[in-house]
């Protein structure tokens, strides 16, 4: 007898799995589930001290200025928010984007404007436009963990240039396209988030900003500038813009030609509204607003309204440095942390803003298996370094997330960690033949 | 009948017990049966005793499930389950222990050696490793003895690759093994008792052919898109046969019940075949291979849960 009324319908037995596997995309053989994959799902035990998520701390908004956010929405437009939108964005939320571009000093024109559902699905109507199978993307290393389904989803063959302390080396780069340009291959775009870059946490010096610019423009190739942090810096003086710096140029009218800007209101305000825009070239524009429609016609109306009505009568900027402040702490808090508790072993980033740190252990140490000890006997989790690679590279480093954590989770997440890694060095020092620990 | 169902748990092969754990429940309520579906945690031995069943199904990979630790207790407590119970459950799944019972047994198993953590910070065990390559060759295998998915196994090229390998299959338990490594073809057999557990048979082998170039990535293996399965592989009929005899004397070497895959090479160079390991509990999932062995074999999804259910309180 069933216990509950759902169709118990018989699945697939794998004979006929085989047909639907003819049906497949040859592009979705590059979209896989891993092992690696599979562990994170138990990163949501709720035991687990997981400071491998990439989110911000929602809980900072008011719940009472949502109700009456979403009551003025109602009593003003409900008819326009359950309807259909236009593709590209409703003007209104077009307008707040100017503003918040505005607060990081570039200046944009709302008609050069799509409004999206969130920053990702830039990224991916960038691909979709851009990218035929084997066409390169040069990207930085370690890259957003999110975007590498979206590249190997696309077919694209990823290239990617290590990073220092400022950032991708653009020497490496110019390196990295005459060898392409050996081959007869171009970029279709350079792929940078030169603010507190995710994973990495480094943030590109204005001196390499101005020259990636210029080798953009002298070889003519696109850039994706992902800004989703800008705003979210807790110390030093902010920088411009790769859209602004080359806007900015007397030449260009005040509109760049070849920086594909890409922003979300996900870490500024809510990632649950699902909205991001990118500022792009008008023959760029209008391709990725063909895309839009093909994929979801319009962002949400619903919560395009509740951020318009947001953005028109709040303090946002208040609110950002409310965020600031408490990321600050958390920031230096998980640095203190790592100090005490990582020591000599590893090495990691200090970011000046953003929502992570980027630690790297000796070379011996592959985080993914790391994960696994981590998880079963320190109930505690990260993101192996390898997630940002496209090459299997990264393997000796970790993705630690401060932002969306409580300060006591942050230092005993950290303790849990270091125990685990200096037991791992301890155990790597007997493995090798002379004690060398080479 | 009232089944329980357990699956989930804290092992790493979690995700993959909840699949198939979905899929048993589902096949028993279509068989007619009552389910209540338990994922196993703290409150395990309570929620069984509360929901009374007349058998517990364990679709359960991995820590805990297929270690013998919830055989154990559903014994304690006098649940009838299904599959092996905790001894050949320890022995499938410490493959050190079921690779020297197979080795004694006279079973063709690929050489190895095995160290706990103990032997090495205590023994000095890294001072033989330039031995063990000597008599294992290049590339060899470094496999944690207690892991059932892929996670940990690392090739060796060279010596400078091993004590890095040994590292991480250390990540996932405190002993692990080298093993020489066989190239060639990747073959299953799954081996199903009768209703009435009198009689344990061999299904049809299964072969698992990667896709991708490198064989060295275990990830590729079971993961549809990435790997081709071949069911029944295609074998000469003596060989096929061969394999099935192997994995059936392997089956009651360990002493398993129910329903187990025991996972063999056959070697490209020397045409020789050689047991690896066995799992007690494999996937029921659609791309796990017992289905489709069993389906190969014209046992249809629920009528390979029936047959392993029926087949529980014969103990």
């Amino acid at each position: 007898m069933a216990t509950d009324k759902r169709t118990r319908r018989a699945r697939p037995a794998a004979h006929e799995l085989v047909r639907y596997e003819g049906l497949f995309a040859a592009r979705t053989r590059g979209m896989r589930s891993s092992a690696m994959r599979e562990m994170m799902a138990l990163t949501e035990r709720p035991e687990v001290i997981s400071l491998a998520g990439g989110l911000p701390d929602t809980s900072t908004f008011a719940p009472e200025l949502y109700a009456k956010l979403m009551a003025r929405v109602a009593a003003e437009s409900t008819a326009r928010a359950l309807q259909y939108g236009p593709t590209g964005g409703m003007a209104v939320v077009m307008e707040g984007i100017v503003k918040v571009m505005e607060a990081e000093g570039t200046i944009v024109d709302p008609e050069d404007v799509i409004v999206t559902t969130g920053g990702q699905q830039v990224i991916d109507l960038v691909c979709k436009t851009l990218i035929d199978p084997g066409d390169v993307i040069v990207a930085e290393a370690p890259t957003y963990p999110g975007a590498v389904p979206t590249f190997s989803a696309y077919e694209a063959d990823v290239v990617q240039i290590e990073m220092d302390a400022e950032g991708m080396p653009i020497d490496a780069l110019e390196g990295t396209l005459d060898a392409l340009a050996g081959e007869g291959r171009r970029p279709k775009f350079i792929y940078t988030i030169p603010n507190f870059q995710n994973p990495g946490g480094v943030t590109m010096s204005l001196e390499r900003r101005r020259r990636l610019v210029e080798v953009a423009r002298e070889r003519e190739l696109l850039i994706l500038e992902d800004n989703p942090y800008g705003l979210l810096r807790y110390e030093g003086d902010p920088l411009p813009t790769l859209y602004s710096l080359d806007a900015s140029n007397a030449r260009r009218g005040g509109a760049s030609d070849l920086v594909i800007y890409l922003g979300t209101f996900s870490k500024i305000l809510s990632p649950g509204v699902r909205l991001g825009w990118a500022v792009a070239p008008r023959p760029v524009l209008e391709k990725l607003n063909l895309g839009k429609q093909g994929a979801d016609l319009c962002s949400s109306p619903v919560t395009q309204l509740f951020v318009a009505a947001y953005l028109d009568e709040q303090d946002w900027m208040g609110y950002i440095q409310t965020l600031r402040d408490l990321y600050r702490k958390r920031r230096d808090t998980m640095l203190e942390a790592l100090s005490k508790h990582f020591g000599d072993q590893a090495r990691w980033t200090k970011p000046q803003g953003g929502l992570f740190i980027w630690a790297t252990l000796p070379q011996y140490i592959d985080t993914t298996d790391l994960l696994a000890r981590a998880l079963e006997s320190e109930n505690v989790a990260f993101v192996p370094g390898r997630a940002a690679y496209m090459d299997g590279r990264g393997a000796a480093s970790m993705r630690l997330n401060f932002a969306g954590i409580r300060e006591q989770d942050i230092r005993e997440g950290i303790r849990r960690i270091g125990k685990v890694v200096d037991e791992q060095v301890g155990l790597f020092g007997t493995l090798t033949r002379n004690g060398d620990g080479s | 009948m009232k089944v329980a169902v357990l699956k989930g748990g804290r092992s790493l092969e979690r995700q993959v017990s909840l699949r198939s754990g979905a899929q048993i429940e589902d096949a028993l309520q279509r068989l007619g049966h009552e389910t209540v579906v338990i994922d196993v945690g703290p409150e395990l031995v309570k929620q069984v005793r509360a929901a009374k069943p007349d058998v517990a199904f364990i679709a359960l990979h991995g820590r805990d499930g297929e270690d013998g630790a919830v055989q154990e207790l559903l014994g304690a407590i006098g649940v009838p389950y299904t599959g092996s119970g905790p001894s050949a459950c320890i022995r499938c799944a410490d493959k050190v222990l079921a690779k020297h019972l197979m080795r004694d047994a006279g079973v063709p198993t690929p050489e190895f050696h095995s160290f706990n953590e103990t032997a090495f910070r205590e023994l000095g065990a890294a001072a033989a490793l330039t031995d063990i390559e000597r008599s294992l060759g290049f590339p060899l295998v470094v496999k944690p003895a207690g892991q059932g998915s892929a996670l940990g196994i690392k090739f060796a090229r060279s010596s400078e690759d091993v004590p890095s390998a040994l590292l991480a299959a250390f990540s996932y338990d405190r002993k692990l093994l080298l093993e020489r490594y066989v190239k060639g073809r990747d073959l299953a057999v799954s081996v199903l008792d009768s209703e009435d557990g009198s009689e344990a048979v061999a299904l049809p082998v299964v072969e698992a052919v990667p896709r991708d170039e490198d064989f060295y990535d275990f990830e590729a293996r079971y993961q549809i898109g990435r790997t081709a399965f071949v069911c029944p592989a295609e074998l000469p009929q003596e060989l096929a046969a061969q394999a099935q005899k192997l994995a059936l004397q392997v089956y009651k070497l360990l002493g398993c019940k129910g329903f187990a895959r025991v996972d063999l090479m056959l070697e490209q160079a020397s045409g020789e075949l050689w047991v690896l390991e066995t799992n007690a509990i494999p996937g029921f999932t659609e791309t796990s291979l017992l289905p489709q062995a069993a389906d190969a074999a014209g046992i249809g999804f629920d009528e390979l849960v029936s047959r392993i259910l029926l087949s529980a309180p014969a103990r």
